[in-house]
This record gives C-alpha cells, structure tokens and sequence, in this order.
C-alpha cells in the first residue's frame, strides 16, 4: 500500500537555513546539508528546499549547496522559489532537483507549468499555491503570500493540474504559523478536485495534527511543515510511530 | 567501474553520486569503449517510452549494449529503464523494446481500482516473490520510491518482486543477467543503496 509522506521544508537564504534549530547530534543547525541527512536518516521521504535568497551570489550559493545534498541524501529532493522560467527549471534539475515546485512564476506565466511539463514529464512539475480566504472566497495570493491575485483557488489549481502540473502543495495562508492544525476545509475543497497527488501545508502545530489530517482527508497524500520539524517539537520517527498507530500506511525508518 | 548509459534522457547526477556513496566509481557515458570497458551497466530513464526508444536508438549504442548483455555483462534497467528490457510497451502507440526479458509493458490504469491517483507516486512496499542477487541486504516488505504510469505485465516467470497499488505492480525482474528495478533506488534511501550494493557485488 502506498504510504503517506512526511516532508520537512528547509527555507534557505545566503547558503543557510533560515530558522534557527537545536538538535542534540547536529553539529551546525543551519547548513542545509547536515540537516537535510538528518531528516532522511530519521525517517522524511522526501524534501522540500525552498530558496528565499534575493542576490545572485546566493542564488549561486543555493544551487551548490543543492548539488551537495543531492550528493549525499537519497530520497526525493523538491526545490521551490525563484522559479520563473524553463532555464531556471534546468539549473535546479542538473543540481540533482527531482522535482520543482512553482508559484508565482506560474502565475505570472501559465505557460510556464505546460512547458515543463512537456520538456521533463509532468511527475517533475509541482504547483504550489498559496490560499488565503477572501470574503468566503478562496484566493491566490502571489509574491509570498503578500499580493491577491484576485483568482479564484480551486480554479486555478485545476487549471495547472490540466496544464500539466504532477502535484499540487496547497498552503494555507489562514492557518500557516497558527499551529492549530491543516486547513481542512480548504484541503478538502481542493483534493476532492484534482487527480494528482495533494500535499498539505500550514498550520501543523503537533502530530495530532497529522493523524486528523490523513484519517479526515484519505485524498491527501503528505503532509509538509517546517517549524515544528526544525524546533524538534515534532520528530519524524515518533510522528510515524503514531501514525502506524493509528492505522495510516507510512514507511518506517 | 559501473557504466551510467547516457543517451540524453533524464538527468543522471544523483544516480552517479548514488554509487559514488557505496564506494562505486560510475562514469555517466555515451561512449561505446567505456560501456565495454565497464564491469556493468546501467540502464536509467524518464519521461515517455517513444521518445526514449528514439533517443537510445539514435545514440547508437543500442547494438553495443545487446551484444555486451548476451556475452554475460550485467545490466540494471531503472524505471523507464527497465520498462525498455522488455518486448514490446503500450504507451501511446505499440513500440518495440530490447526484447531481453519477455514481457510487455502497459498502463497501471488497466489493473489498479478506481479513483486511486495515477501515477503511482510515492514509497511503497516490495512484496518478493523470488529470490534475487539484488535482494541480498534488503527485506520482504522494505519500501521504495515509486514514479510511473505503466509496468510490466507477462513477464511473471522472471518477476522478483511485486507492489501493492490496489494491484500487484511489477517492482523488479531479473532474468540471468539482466535485471530491472521499476522504483528507484537512488531515491529510496538505505534501502535502495543496498539494492545498488548488491548489484555491484554481483
């Protein structure tokens, strides 16, 4: 039976990871390759790498740092952030990129997700959204969640999944950073839409979280967060430990 | 030395570093003389069978290969890779593969239940039904990293090992010395790097 994923996403600027960190066993907490080996050895299937640098040195910095994960932690790497054309999809692809995971560059160019799509198989073009309720409705915000887009979401959604997008994160404005839980109703709305594989993100604060997450919503397949993986609040072997537990199929480490 | 078969499909780097991580020195190469200098080869590959039977017929290397299989060196098709072992695939259209294991290759869709995703994405299980020269570390039921929309299909006399998507999917095969891996073990952790090792060792 195919297992429901736990991803930690790294968010890396000038070659380091962003948040701070303190794990008992990890020499230097933000290098994005340490930390990378320590989540595949304790249990992640997979990893998000998200560049948030702005410079071109550390847009450099970031593709080297790639290379060397790709060299040492074998398990499915994605890479988001800053990906506005097909050469951008190229360089994190060489890098050892799995797949890569676009936003508002898709939403600047739609085109972009069909082109990709055509030119590295759809399994290598994931769409991630960020959604923010509007007035009851929900809308695509772009530029990091600081611009309405004024789009409808699920429409959207749907809309790069027929142009080729492979997966979809949906990340909740509403919920990420609050710790209380996914975005259920949002996620809900979403996977009952699209064919493709759903991975939620925002909002997780424990792994209960997770548990009501895959029993309420057999149609999501991951589960992303950040925070509570880098704080040590939450540990991926005992997430999954619960989650076996609880009856949810995962690969144990 | 393992020879990574370069034939412009696909990007090869963390196949490389996979065996470079169990202390295996692979040269990606389109190069005839590397590919019979090799002690073994390896067959990669993604996207759609046409444009990869295309491309390996294009590089040329195509009757190199055969001609080293049948005189006995080893040969690990990976994913896409492997679906080209065999005869004859179904994706869009009817193409001949290598015709090195027989067997053909066709979309999940047709044996999987409703409503599950395609493709089978993810990490999934290894049921083993015989025994292997790659299974010498790993396990019945240790998980590997899934991509595809199609498998092999007829081809049970040589068929190691299968995996659980509301149908029993063709995980592996091995025929003499051909052998093939429908995941993919440069991503599936500890356990895919044993599956590597072992086949290094063989």
């Amino acid at each position: 039976m195919i297992t429901k994923r736990i991803i930690p996403c790294l968010d890396v600027r000038d070659g380091r990871v962003v948040k701070g960190m303190n794990f008992s066993g990890l020499k230097d907490v933000s290098s994005p390759v340490l930390l990378a080996d320590y989540y595949s050895q304790g249990g992640a299937d997979e990893l998000v790498f998200y560049d948030i640098t702005a410079s071109s040195d550390g847009r450099k910095l970031f593709t080297d740092i790639l290379r060397e994960t790709a060299s040492k932690v074998f398990i499915p790497l994605t890479v988001g952030g800053g990906i506005n054309t097909i050469d951008d999809f190229d360089i994190v692809l060489k890098c050892g990129a799995d797949k890569v995971s676009v936003n508002s560059g898709a939403i600047r160019n739609p085109g972009l997700i069909t082109e990709a799509a055509l030119k590295y198989g759809s399994q290598c073009v994931v769409i991630s959204a960020d959604v923010k309720r509007v007035d009851g409705v929900f809308r695509v915000f772009a530029k990091g969640g600081r611009e309405n887009t004024g789009m409808e979401a699920i429409d959207w959604i749907v809309r790069c999944v027929k142009n080729g997008a492979g997966e979809v994160v949906l990340n909740s404005i509403d919920t990420d950073g609050v710790k209380k839980g996914f975005d259920l109703e949002m996620l809900k709305a979403v996977s009952e839409c699209v064919d493709v594989p759903v991975i939620a993100s925002g909002g997780a604060g424990c792994t209960r979280d997770f548990i009501t997450l895959f029993k309420t919503l057999p149609r999501v397949d991951a589960g992303l967060a950040a925070s509570i993986f880098h704080y040590g609040e939450v540990k991926i072997s005992e997430l999954k430990k619960e989650m076996k537990k609880n009856g949810i199929p995962v690969r144990e480490v | 030395m393992t020879a990574i078969i370069d034939y412009g499909v696909g990007n090869l780097f963390s196949l490389a570093c996979s065996f470079s991580s169990i202390g295996e020195e692979a040269l990606v190469t389109d190069d005839l003389k590397m590919l019979e200098m090799a002690d073994r080869l390896v067959l990669p590959g993604v996207g759609a069978f046409r444009d990869a039977r295309k491309a390996l017929r294009e590089s040329g290397l195509e009757d190199g290969i055969l001609s080293l299989v049948k005189k006995g060196k080893p040969i690990l098709g990976i994913c896409l890779g492997m679906q080209l072992l065999f005869d004859k695939d179904y994706e869009d259209g009817v193409y001949d593969g290598l015709g090195l294991i027989p067997g053909e290759v066709r979309a999940i869709g047709e044996v999987i239940s409703k409503g599950l995703k395609i493709p089978h994405i993810g990490w999934n299980a290894l049921s083993i039904k015989k025994d292997s020269r790659l299974f010498k570390y790993i396990k019945n039921g240790d998980y590997v990293y899934f991509v595809h929309s199609y498998h092999a299909v007829g081809c049970e006399c040589d068929t190691t090992s299968v995996t659980d998507y509301g149908a029993p999917l063709t995980a592996s095969v091995e025929k003499g010395n051909v052998f093939g891996c429908q995941f993919h073990p440069e991503k599936s952790g500890e356990v895919g790097l044993s599956i590597l090792k072992a086949f290094v060792e063989i």
